[in-house]
């Protein structure tokens, strides 16, 4: 049986820290820990520059991984032949002006601007973008469902490359 | 430091079996400012593809060698290449990506053009002399605009030999591709638009280069292993060869080691897709014959047109093409082709296949970025003059992990270097035994 308890509204600093501390990981390369904020049949794409609404069943994206995908990703970039990634780069991600969209109780939509900084070989590379998230709330805790990085770089140039976990 | 000579910069020794390249070709402004003019002005050149533009009044900007360019198909059902550049005064008449139009109204003065290119408006045309004349300042065309099955390719040079004939070897493996469709291939929605800081030949030969594949690509080998496929076919020599095409055109030819939309089951499709896909093997086999159409499901070729097009038909189809902006630095345009007809499914498919190896986000492309950048750095050790590109070059039958197909390329590029015009460069030039 189904019962309707009351639902505990999610404050917008509540959402702030989640991501902040999602940030802190990625940049710390924590990546298997940031692994277990993702539900299993979560999502993650970067669609292309030009195609920034699109659905990724038919349209080009630069990344449109599963979970099974994305979980390969992180054991390859910690392994030692993601060789765009090995040595690995420095990042430093700025995350800002973060909304809750809506609300239904299970899920949440999310959105938040960022400035992803990539440093490697006398290179800075500078994504500025917006994500969307789907949050859900896992055993108490804030879990990631949709994690959709737009970009708002006309081309991904000079960068070249989506080598790190956006 | 002086310029190499011009015949130094390709090393062809047949005899001994060595080919070198001398580094200078990858970092020397004037060997760019060479290119431009020999190359990029005397070959055909992709400027894009018909299905991007589908219907009348439909239109696209890109650059392409250097060129602003729209990409128009008029309301008379052609496509045109049209340059980007108000014939008044030099503004660019189009400024959107991409659209449909009746006409094109450079906002500078308001001059006004239609999908054919054609000056249509002039406001107060009645200040100019009897002499000025509407129909000589249409917007201009590059001099050849030919197409081939939907390539629509552009030559800033008045007497090339027609596309097809230039084409040469690579019109076979074009076809295979084509024929993967009844009704026609088309590229999909979203441009994988990204640079390189590396000289746009070393994307040539990183394109076609099978020896690369089992140390870059390591961790996607390993990847296709974790999802099932056989770890003696992922990881193992793959039967192939590289071939040269003609005109500089080259290819290797290959089994896949990945599945194939069309139409290779691997065990990542899951079960219910096996009988699918054999079912367009076998309609391939009604349409073409069992050999033909072995090779369109079964093969997979990494085909080079030159001097800048490639065209990877592997676990996806992927059209990509690439113009140098300085001699450490590209641009690079990449789309997915697919067949129109296609299921939504089988769609979503390739689309997922596609992302497994290919462009700045999948598990090999960043690699190879990664790889060129790093030969760029690397010649900054102007001490070692030549890279070595004689790979296979003793073998009677190439392998796929030779460098022939490279060297089709380097021949064919040093013979316009040094000044021959297109038409004097035979056409079986590269294909020449090399035994």
């Amino acid at each position: 049986m189904r019962t309707t308890s009351p639902v505990h509204e999610i404050t917008r600093a509540e959402v702030e820290e989640f991501l902040y501390e999602e940030a802190a990981l990625l940049d710390a390369w924590r990546l298997r820990e940031w692994l277990e904020l993702l539900t299993e049949d979560v999502r993650y794409e970067v669609p292309s520059t030009d195609a920034p609404e699109g659905d990724a069943r038919t349209s080009l994206f630069l990344v449109a991984d599963d979970f099974e995908r994305i979980r390969s990703r992180v054991n390859q970039l910690l392994g030692k032949t993601a060789w765009a990634e090995h040595p690995r780069s420095r990042t430093r991600r700025l995350i800002t002006n973060v909304r809750i969209l809506d609300s239904n109780g299970d899920a949440m939509g999310v959105t938040a601007n960022f400035v992803v900084y990539r440093m490697r070989m006398a290179h800075v590379d500078t994504y500025i973008g917006h994500y969307e998230y789907t949050l859900v709330r896992r055993d108490g805790a804030l879990r990631i469902r949709r994690r959709r990085a737009i970009l708002d770089l006309e081309a991904l140039r000079p960068h070249g490359k989506v080598s790190i976990i956006l | 430091m002086s310029p190499v000579p011009l015949e130094n910069l390709v090393i062809d020794g047949r005899d001994a079996g060595l080919f070198r390249v001398h580094r200078s070709v990858f970092t020397d402004p004037r060997i760019l400012d060479l290119e431009q003019r020999r190359v990029f002005e005397q070959c055909w050149i992709y400027a894009g593809h018909a299905s991007e533009v589908p219907r009348p009044g439909d239109f696209l900007t890109r650059r392409v060698a250097g060129r602003p360019m729209i990409l128009a198909r008029g309301d008379d059902g052609a496509v045109r290449g049209l340059l980007n550049t108000c014939t008044h005064r030099g503004a660019q008449v189009c400024r959107e990506a991409c659209g449909n139009t009746k006409t094109f109204q450079c906002f500078y003065h308001g001059w006004t053009f239609d999908t054919r290119g054609r000056l249509v408006g002039v406001p107060g045309e009645d200040a100019y002399s009897p002499a000025f004349d509407r129909q000589e300042l249409a917007l201009a065309s590059p001099p050849r605009v030919e197409v081939y099955r939907d390539f629509v390719f552009v030559s800033f040079n008045p007497t090339i030999q027609p596309l097809v004939g230039y084409l040469a070897g690579a019109k076979e493996y074009l076809d295979l591709v084509c024929d993967q469709s009844e009704v026609g291939m088309e590229i999909v929605a979203g441009t994988q638009a990204y640079s390189m800081r590396a000289n746009w030949k070393l994307l040539v030969e990183n394109s076609i280069d099978g020896y690369h594949a089992r140390t870059t690509h390591q961790r996607y080998l390993e990847f296709l292993v974790e999802t099932g496929v056989d770890p003696a076919r992922a990881r193992g020599r793959r039967a192939g060869f590289g071939k040269a095409l003609g005109n500089g055109h080259a290819v290797i030819d290959n089994e896949a080691p990945f599945g194939r939309p069309i139409a290779r089951w691997e065990p990542r499709f899951g079960e219910a897709k096996r009988a699918e896909l054999e079912a367009i093997h076998q309609k391939m086999v009604a349409r073409f014959g069992a050999e033909w159409a072995r090779r369109i499901t079964q093969t997979s070729r990494n085909l080079l047109i030159f001097p800048n097009l490639i065209i990877n038909d592997i676990m996806a189809i992927t059209v990509r093409t690439f113009f140098p902006v300085a001699p450490d630095y590209i641009e690079i345009n990449a789309w997915a082709l697919a067949p129109r007809d296609e299921t939504a499914d089988n769609r979503a498919l390739r689309l997922d296949n596609f992302l497994t190896f290919l462009g700045p986000g999948g598990f090999a492309t960043p690699d190879d970025v990664e790889a060129l950048e790093s030969c760029q750095q690397g010649f900054a050790n102007r001490e070692v003059q030549y890279s070595d590109i004689s790979r296979g070059m003793k073998r009677s039958e190439p392998l796929i992990d030779d460098e022939l197909q490279m060297r089709a390329f380097w021949r064919q590029w040093h013979a316009l270097m040094r000044g021959s015009p297109l038409a004097e460069v035979p056409v079986d030039h590269a294909m020449a035994a090399e035994r």
